[in-house]
């Protein structure tokens, strides 16, 4: 291979006109660092459209708020008689930390459908850079702007009687940081396939509205019908909202009732699902579909 | 088999041979062959869906080629293709800018992504930027630029990483004159300054006079390669426009006197005579009708483009469209492609 790798100027004097020097500059042979480097880069566009969006972040915590206070202050008191004096809003929270991420990750992942439509996919897509690199890029890119989001909600915390613990926040960010990363790479997998932007949205909302309400965000999963019990074991999201119920209820004074009817866990078989085993499972789930995601845009043309 | 070396002297920027692109059915590259030499302004004329774009996108690695091959800057699209994209500069037809962000800050991001060594990104950026003329632009968002000024900005960065090689892909399509006029006075700037092979595509006739060379694409295929003016020289004949008071016996009258054929074009009579001058004086000595006017023009492309294909470049094109929609209907009432 006699490329050059060489990484220096090489100026020349212009050979008419203005005279001033040409800057000749030279694109390396693609490596890892050259794949690090393109990650980090589309990481960071996706960092600056958020920060130039302002839009963007309050619309997509309106969503949340109004399930947590509009709907946990209107339905306080129906609820009373099952909380054990728990406020519902409360209740509800850890359930509410899971969506605020999972609609912004759902965003983050629909840029990619913009950036086609506005053509700069195309300009990433050619660039010399795997697309798996772009692929991934996005995903944390996507991760980190709902984890920004997900750190708005932590912080009103008390606002709902959830008070601030160092173990417990960083315990609900790693977790919302998990979702986050696989919500987003679920959301790229759908936009290798759907090409437009409405049936993108329409796509996005027809699986995650289902997969929000059945999840167990907004009810205990202990004691449900059968069949909800079933489909809610089946959903993936189960995984993300019970540990996450479970690291700020370890940090709450409840009593026991309230604990064992709250915060009774996801069970498979009456074995109780292990934190880790939860985080596992979204971690999992989110790594094949970022398989998925980089298969489907390496196979385009 | 070519290796470039670092001052980019390898022996052809382009070279494709046999290449061939069929999607399903249609067959929209029919096996081309040509080379570009190093330093070339080298030119794709033809109308809309003559396979232009499929040809370009095949040479920078976007479409895989059915069959045949072609390498660029030394090497092959399909086997090397990184290489290929480190060394080639691209301007597509649609916009592909981040329209959210600036226009430094698109440049900035366009020389991260290829790697460019981070102390030159200012001062490449400022040459490209002030070689289109948008360097006191460049901390305007992109958005709020006109078209005109976005295609200039996706020239510079398209130019950011010092490509051997430029893609222009109907650089000044949708444009005006003006414009148009100015952004080929960018690529003929660039070409005295920097060491560049500029491979364009376009369905302007005038435009492709600019050009060291042609290649005329029509269904598919090269049906002329050569110089502008070696083209038209090869059209043999020169225009001869005549206005008669009867324009149909004026035309019979010189297939008689001279065994030329003439047609009707907008009012006039008009035919082609290999030497017009020569043939202007003889046509008043012994033509029989009264001349009201004559004018003689040499051949243009749009000749050339008639003497290979039988066809003006823009009946090409309504050709295309009513069979594009002849397709579209076909497909919306229900049958088969």
């Amino acid at each position: 291979m006699s490329t050059t790798t060489d990484t220096r100027a090489e100026t020349t004097e212009a050979a008419a006109g203005s005279g001033t020097p040409i800057v000749r500059v030279s694109v390396p042979e693609r490596s890892l660092r050259s794949e690090l480097r393109a990650i980090k880069i589309v990481w960071r566009r996706e960092l600056i459209r958020y920060r130039s969006d302002r839009l963007r972040m309050v619309t997509t915590l309106v969503q949340p708020f109004l399930f947590l206070f509009v709907l946990g202050t209107g339905l306080q008191s129906v609820a009373a008689a099952g909380t054990h004096g728990v406020n519902l809003k409360t209740f509800i929270y850890p359930g509410i930390l899971c969506i605020a991420v999972m609609f912004t990750a759902m965003f983050s992942a629909a840029s990619i459908v913009w950036d086609r439509e506005f053509g700069f996919l195309r300009e990433m897509m050619v660039a010399p850079i795997r697309r798996s690199s772009i692929v991934i890029g996005k995903c944390f890119g996507g991760a980190t702007v709902a984890c920004l989001q997900g750190i708005v909600i932590i912080v009103i915390g008390p606002l709902v009687h959830v008070p601030y613990n160092v173990v417990m926040i960083i315990e609900v960010f790693f977790l919302q940081l998990l979702l986050a990363f696989s919500i987003t790479a679920f959301g790229v997998m759908v936009a290798a396939r759907i090409k437009q932007m409405q049936s993108f949205m329409g796509v996005m909302q027809m699986i995650v509205t289902p997969m929000f309400f059945i999840s167990g965000a907004l009810f205990p999963v202990a004691g449900l019908a059968t069949w909800l019990a079933i489909l809610n074991r089946l959903d993936p999201l189960t995984y993300a909202v019970d540990p996450m119920r479970r690291a700020v209820f370890s940090h709450l004074h409840i009593s026991p009732a309230a604990q064992q009817s709250l915060n009774s866990g996801v069970t498979w078989f009456g074995w109780r699902v292990p934190t880790l085993l939860e985080a596992a499972v979204i971690v999992i789930l989110g790594v094949v579909m970022l398989g998925i995601a980089i298969w489907e845009f390496s196979a385009t043309e | 088999m070519t290796s470039p070396d670092s001052n980019g002297t390898s022996t052809a920027a382009i070279s494709v041979r046999d290449l061939v692109k069929n999607f399903g059915e249609v067959r929209a590259v029919r096996g081309v062959n040509f080379e570009v030499a190093m330093g070339e302004v080298f030119g794709f004329l033809g109308p809309n869906g003559a396979g232009k774009t499929t040809t370009i996108n095949m040479l920078c690695t976007l479409a895989k080629p059915t069959s045949g091959e072609a390498s660029v800057a030394g090497h092959d699209v399909v086997t090397e293709r990184d290489d290929v994209r480190r060394n080639i500069g691209l301007v597509f037809q649609d916009p592909t800018l981040d329209g959210y962000l600036t226009a430094a800050q698109n440049l900035q991001l366009h020389a991260e992504l290829y790697g460019v060594q981070s102390d030159l990104v200012e001062p490449r950026m400022r040459q490209v930027m002030e070689m289109v003329g948008l360097w006191d632009r460049k901390d305007s968002v992109v958005g709020t630029f006109s078209g005109g000024m976005r295609r200039r900005l996706e020239i510079a960065r398209g130019l950011m990483h010092s490509p051997r090689v430029l893609f222009l892909d109907e650089p000044t399509i949708g444009l005006d004159p003006q414009t148009r006029r100015s952004i080929w006075t960018y690529i003929r700037e660039l070409k005295e300054r920097e060491e560049i092979t500029i491979f364009m595509t376009t369905h302007y006739m005038d435009e492709a006079e600019w050009c060291d060379r042609i290649a005329i694409m029509d269904h598919g295929e090269i049906v002329a390669l050569d110089s502008p003016d070696a083209l038209k020289a090869g059209v043999g004949t020169d225009r001869v426009t005549i206005a008669t008071d009867d324009n149909d016996t004026a035309i019979a009258a010189l297939d008689r006197q001279f065994g030329v054929e003439a047609k009707v074009s907008e009012g006039a009579v008009v035919f082609g005579v290999p030497a017009g001058e020569e043939f202007v004086p003889r046509l008043f000595a012994e033509f029989e009708m009264p001349i009201r006017s004559v004018s003689v023009s040499r051949p243009t492309l749009d000749d050339v483009f008639m003497s290979y294909t039988g066809t003006t470049i823009r009946d090409a094109e309504e050709d295309q469209s009513k069979h594009r929609n002849r397709v579209m209907m076909q497909m919306m009432t229900g049958g088969r492609r």
